[in-house]
């Protein structure tokens, strides 16, 4: 049998024993740390490609909660990276789907299911009852909102965030150690930074950055080793190379006090500039005109005079493109608009249709008149014009 | 001169260089360098104002340099200055 020593732990049955025998017969984890592992509550924010691996691991390793928040649906783009789902799961509610292996993993662990987006109506009710918060979420909002319950309610935030090749892990909200606002004061306004959907992922990335994140909550836990607290760590996958920074704590944020300027929760969506998905987006300035796939199709059929710029990126071109477009990535505009003559008119398309809206607002701005945005990009063209093109 | 570290979202507007370097008394003075020959980078490091925005962090070696001189800062040939920008994730 076995015997329970000191607050916030509990007993462990034999087939736990058993089950946990490797971290046992470990000093640093122990009976009265693998105790501690099912003492503790952790919440991810998210089932995604960094939720995914992080609480498959921290199901296996013994943490006694578990709570999950997610209301998307598993789709077949998802299953490059997040293994807690399988094809077999296409068009499942992911919370279902990842709470199956997550039982089939270890079904000692109590999960608890949050079937819900976080608002800055529900977080701090959320939040309360988790001893840690794991941040995997997508977005600059939801970031945000993490973060500040996270200070209000003193809970440290594990934070990890991945592009492509790069991830960046640490702690935050960790007892005198900085918060996301120490780090990044202030949301990039949207558009400015690309997302995965835009810029991609290696699909493996997220499985690396999740269990960095389910590590630092491990020693967390079990209060060992050195956590990322007050150091941000950056992983290049490609060069293989982690490099550290120090972040500080805001020095206007005195330790052992309230912080000097989140109160309480606000509007995130506002904070970050996203227009509310209820409200009509307000009339632009000087709106970028717009022609559908079908027009597009017309005119080259007609042979018209104009000049077709595909904005995508070189490998996206490779995949499929329009013989008559001629490529020039967004990135690459601003220095290669002598390419373009401002008294020719110029259509210009990309995947969806938002980063040829961007050129067309540099080709506005440099001074050029008759400019055109294909609505819905090369995806539309898939749909209505030619299904042979490869949707990506 | 200046070794200047490019992160990933950002080498879209560097023709996909991850380091270049340039000469430069301080780190405001190897940044107008580098965004003097990447003019697509400028609006993602400054804003209108010439202003370092809140949402890059600048990094000399290992150090925020919002906790040193700033954009003042003073730079050897032997330094790295890092560019780490705010990335959410974006997972769907």
């Amino acid at each position: 049998m076995a015997t329970t020593t000191g607050p916030a732990t509990s007993t462990l049955n034999n087939e736990e024993i058993h089950r946990y025998s490797r971290h046992l017969i470990m000093p640093e984890v122990g009976i009265e740390g693998q105790q501690k592992l099912k003492a503790a509550k952790v919440l991810c924010v998210g089932a995604g490609g960094l939720g995914a691996p992080l609480a498959m691991y921290l199901a296996a390793a013994g943490v006694g909660t578990l709570g999950l928040i997610d209301f998307d649906v598993v789709d077949v783009t998802n299953l490059q990276r997040q293994i807690i789902h399988g094809t077999k799961d296409i068009g499942k509610k992911k919370i279902d789907s990842a709470f199956e292996t997550l039982t089939d993993i270890n079904p000692h662990v109590k999960l608890i299911r949050h079937e819900v987006a976080l608002t800055s109506e529900n977080a701090l009710d959320i939040l309360k009852d988790y001893d840690i918060v794991v941040d995997g979420t997508d977005n600059f909002p939801t970031r945000y909102l993490v973060n500040d319950a996270c200070v209000l309610l003193g809970i440290p935030n594990v934070y990890g965030s991945i592009f492509r090749f790069e991830g960046q892990v640490t702690v935050l909200c960790a007892p005198d150690g900085p918060c996301y606002r120490c780090l990044y004061p202030e949301p990039p306004p949207p558009g400015l930074v690309p997302s995965c959907a835009e810029g991609g992922v290696l699909g493996i990335l997220p499985g690396t950055v999740g269990l960095l994140q389910a590590t630092e909550t491990v020693k967390l836990i079990l209060g060992i080793g050195k956590p990322l607290i007050g150091r941000l760590m950056i992983y290049n996958a490609l060069d293989m190379d982690f490099r550290f920074f120090k972040v500080r704590r805001d020095p206007a944020w005195a330790p052992g006090t309230p912080h000097p300027t989140i109160k309480k929760l606000i509007d995130y969506q506002e904070f970050c500039g996203v227009p509310h998905a209820s409200e009509t987006p307000a009339p632009v300035a000087s709106p970028v005109g717009e022609i559908t796939v079908k027009e597009l199709k017309a005119k080259l059929d007609r042979k018209e005079n104009f000049v077709l710029v595909d904005v995508r990126e070189v490998h996206e071109h490779q995949i499929c493109h329009l013989p008559e477009a001629k490529l020039i990535p967004l990135g690459m505009l601003p220095q290669r608009l002598g390419e373009l003559n401002p008294d020719d008119e110029i259509v210009m398309h990309c995947r969806s249709g938002v980063r040829s809206g961007k050129a067309c607002g540099i080709l506005k701005e440099a001074g050029f008149k008759n400019v055109w945005n294909v609505k819905g990009g090369i995806l539309a063209w898939s749909d209505e014009v030619d299904p042979s093109v490869p949707k990506y | 001169m200046a070794k200047v570290s490019i992160p990933t979202p950002l080498r879209q507007f560097t023709e996909q260089k991850d380091t270049v370097e340039y000469a430069g008394a301080t780190v405001g003075e190897v940044l107008n360098g580098l965004t003097g020959q990447f003019s697509g980078l400028r609006q993602h490091l400054f804003n209108d104002e010439g202003k370092l925005r809140n949402f890059v962090n600048i990094y000399l070696n290992d150090e925020d340099i919002r906790y040193l001189e700033k954009t003042d800062t003073a730079v050897s040939d032997s330094d790295t200055i890092t560019i780490i920008p705010s990335i959410a994730g974006g997972l769907n």
